[in-house]
């Protein structure tokens, strides 16, 4: 249970939600005994053309996480989580902005989408067998693969650039939380001493970190380069690049409707494949008279393709995705990569060719 | 005999004298209230030393060396956090709040419909005001077009749907409109409900009585916040699938019963200070059960309890922020949502969002308690001090 703060920087479930531990396992209970009804009903309804019917897709977001989901100054969500339920509008309408974005508290948001009030759930959840198993959610993949890390005040720890030179440090960490429990595991396991400084509020851990009560801050990370951007000197903090935990990030639809399933899937597989073949928001359109045999299968430029129509979309479905909000990469730059302010490296999330772990099926 | 006359009848008053110099003027106040003894002396000199070395930061930080605009983070942040500011400033970021403004006030509510909220806003405005001064007459009328017809016009403005305005779903309502017409309707319905639910509490009837009680003490052994939380996380599994009620009118439905509950005890505490000889008297007067409440013992009653009223009012104003755990965005959640923006990111961002917020609350249940106790004044006729 991480990802669900409404805050920069998000994380970590926090005490209160300790605290409905036991309500949500109950409600966890209905809504599994529930889940084979209401897939039933709404899979015998077709997600698509319930989508099509109404002329939009409901997307339900977080309530407001920076570079995931968080509004802009018009009130636009805004984000890789906001841009991903962009691109599954495209493919299905060739419109990216016929998307409607419910903001959905953590509690809800697995309701939501099993009630049908939501049509994707592209929130920053984590993929858990759990989740895709007994709540009768799919998984479609990981848009972003997040994790645990550690970010130093460089000013304190200087010479510190591996987690591995951390003993003895103090840690400030949000109590009640995953992130408690990873931190005591991994300096356990490498025999590590830390003190560990716990505060009860996402807030509280900022401040301290802040007015140097302690040397390390972890938590999700993906939040500590949204955090390091309310500090008062962020030049003097360092994130660590030790990952020691797994946090893929994924949207996820209703089990028991395979073809909408395949719609989501392969919007994201779309959004790597055109980043692996170059194709941009910029030069989509010639791309489209390449010579290249497979960016024009990909782009449904082939004679008699019946590839986006197999799908139940358009043939010029990719097309659409990409002119409406990019490739992949583009989504990332814009929304937490060098085009904004949280600057967060691609490192694991580059694609396969590029040493990290984004790869897609081919499109054909 | 006339040295046997002492006596001595002053047959006019003495005029009235001035208070010696020094008991009176701005001496004698602070003689009296600041340095009246040596712990006064003390206490006083804390004080003024503790508001010189704040109220300074303060006004620095809020007014002087604020940014009031500024399209993004950089007005707000120092050269090292990557803004232009110089190292070591420190000012409020009005310039978020502007930026935010909008969506403060309306959510995420379409901007070219925005008109709809602020017309609302000027009708509750024309009708409240004559409502709240006594010398205005026609308070009937003005009070059936406050409670009964604006509430109307105001849904259809609001919603649309009709009248060939646009649909506006509810879940794109928020900031200080979802937080006034939450304790708006909260207020609206929980004073008249409240009252019933008082007088059924209190009913000879044992059918009455008991439903009364059962709704009462249910929903006041229940927290706020489960109920939004069962209203919208576990009622959309009971129903069939695709039949939805809104959110919104969930959350409002669930405050105002809420709010109901807690009024019902603070007017039967009223009903209860009022003497038995008032019932009696009603009675002997021949007066009907509502004749003998409507004339006799509510509006003795009420008037007791006007501080208790106000202040389940403004309670529930600021009660309505709890909405948040159900994703709809009051005009706190909307600020806490928008400080998620990466783009205004800074340290001052989060402080000067938050004191915006708390400054809207204060306004608000300030006015309301300042007008309850001119309220208590005017109606203060039998229990002056």
């Amino acid at each position: 249970m991480k990802k669900d703060q409404g805050c920069l920087g998000s994380r970590g479930a926090c005490k209160a939600e300790k605290g409905l531990w036991v309500m949500k396992h109950i409600a966890i209970g209905i809504l599994g005994a529930a889940a084979l009804g209401f897939t039933a009903s709404a899979a015998s309804a077709g997600t698509l053309d319930t989508v099509k019917q109404k002329g939009f897709i409901q997307c339900g977001v977080s309530t407001g996480l920076a570079g995931f989901s968080a509004p802009d100054d018009k009130g636009e969500w805004q984000g890789i989580d906001a841009d991903f339920c962009r691109a599954v509008a495209a493919a299905v309408f060739g419109d990216g902005t016929k998307v409607k974005f419910t903001p959905l508290s953590a509690k809800e948001r697995f309701t939501a989408l099993q009630s049908g009030e939501v049509d994707i759930l592209s929130r920053n959840t984590t993929w858990t067998i759990n989740r895709d198993t007994a709540l009768g959610l799919n998984f479609v993949g990981t848009t972003y693969y997040d994790g645990q890390g550690f970010m130093i005040n460089a000013k304190k720890l200087p010479g510190v650039n591996s987690a591995l030179q951390l003993s003895g440090a103090a840690v400030c960490v949000q109590t009640g939380t995953t992130t408690e429990l990873n931190l005591a595991d991994y300096f356990k396991s490498n025999k590590m001493e830390y003190n560990p400084v716990v505060f009860e509020k996402l807030e509280e851990v900022n401040a301290a970190y802040d007015a140097g009560r302690c040397d390390v801050y972890t938590t999700d990370q993906s939040g500590l380069y949204g955090i390091r951007l309310t500090l008062g000197s962020p030049a003097d903090h360092v994130v660590l690049p030790e990952i020691i935990s797994k946090e893929p990030l994924g949207p996820a639809v209703r089990q028991g409707d395979d073809q909408w399933y395949h719609i989501v899937k392969w919007t994201y597989f779309a959004l790597l494949d055109a980043e692996e073949l170059g194709i941009t928001k910029a030069n989509v359109d010639e791309m489209k008279n390449s010579d290249n045999p497979e960016i024009k299968r990909v782009l449904g430029q082939e004679a008699d393709t019946k590839i986006g129509t197999d799908l139940g979309v358009s043939n010029d479905w990719v097309v659409n995705i990409v002119k409406a909000v990019g490739n992949y990469g583009e989504v990332f730059e814009r929304n937490v990569g060098s085009g904004s302010p949280l600057k967060i490296a691609r490192g694991i999330n580059a694609l396969w060719t590029k040493g990290g772990l984004q790869y897609a099926p081919p499109i054909r | 005999m006339q040295e046997h006359d002492m006596s001595w009848v002053r047959t006019e008053m003495a005029l009235a004298q001035p208070a010696p110099p020094t008991e009176r003027g701005a001496y004698a106040w602070v003689r009296k209230n600041l340095i009246g003894s040596v712990g006064d002396t003390i206490l006083t000199v804390l004080g003024i030393a503790i508001v010189l070395w704040v109220l300074p930061q303060v006004i620095n930080w809020a007014f002087i060396n604020a940014q009031w605009i500024g399209p993004n983070r950089t007005v707000c942040a120092t050269v090292a956090q990557g803004g232009i500011q110089p190292d070591g400033w420190s000012g409020a970021c009005w310039a978020f709040v502007n930026a935010k403004f909008g969506q403060f006030m309306f959510g995420t509510y379409p901007v070219e419909e925005r008109w709809r909220p602020i017309l609302v806003a000027v009708l509750l405005v024309a009708l409240l005001v004559p409502m709240l001064i006594p010398r205005v007459p026609r308070k009937g009328l003005n009070a059936i077009l406050l409670f009964l017809v604006l509430p109307v016009v105001s849904f259809f403005l609001l919603s649309g749907g009709a009248f060939g305005l646009p649909v506006v779903e509810t879940s794109r309502w928020g900031g200080l409109l979802v937080t006034l017409s939450l304790s708006f309707v909260g207020i609206a319905v929980s004073l008249p409900l409240g009252t019933v639910l008082a007088l059924g509490r209190r009913s000879k009837m044992p059918i009455v009585k008991l439903l009364c009680v059962i709704f009462i003490e249910t929903v006041r052994g229940i927290p706020l916040i489960t109920v939004l939380f069962f209203a919208s996380v576990m009622l959309p599994l009971f129903l069939p699938a695709g039949v939805t009620f809104d959110k919104f009118l969930r959350a409002l439905i669930g405050v105002s019963l809420f709010a109901a509950a807690y009024m019902a005890e603070v007017v039967r505490g009223g009903l209860q200070a009022i003497p038995k000889g008032q019932y009696e008297g009603a009675d002997s007067l021949g007066l009907g059960y509502w004749q003998k409440m409507g004339l006799i013992v509510l509006p003795q009653a009420l008037k007791l309890v006007i501080p208790a009223i106000v202040n389940t009012f403004i309670g529930m104003f600021k009660d309505t922020s709890l909405v948040l755990i159900i994703s709809i965005f009051d005009l706190l959640g909307v600020v806490k949502q928008n400080l998620s923006d990466a783009n205004w990111a800074t340290p001052q961002t989060a402080k000067s969002g938050l004191i915006f917020a708390a400054f809207v609350f204060w306004l608000f249940c300030f006015g309301m308690s300042r007008y309850s106790m001119y309220t208590e004044r005017r109606l203060d006729t039998g229990y002056k001090r």
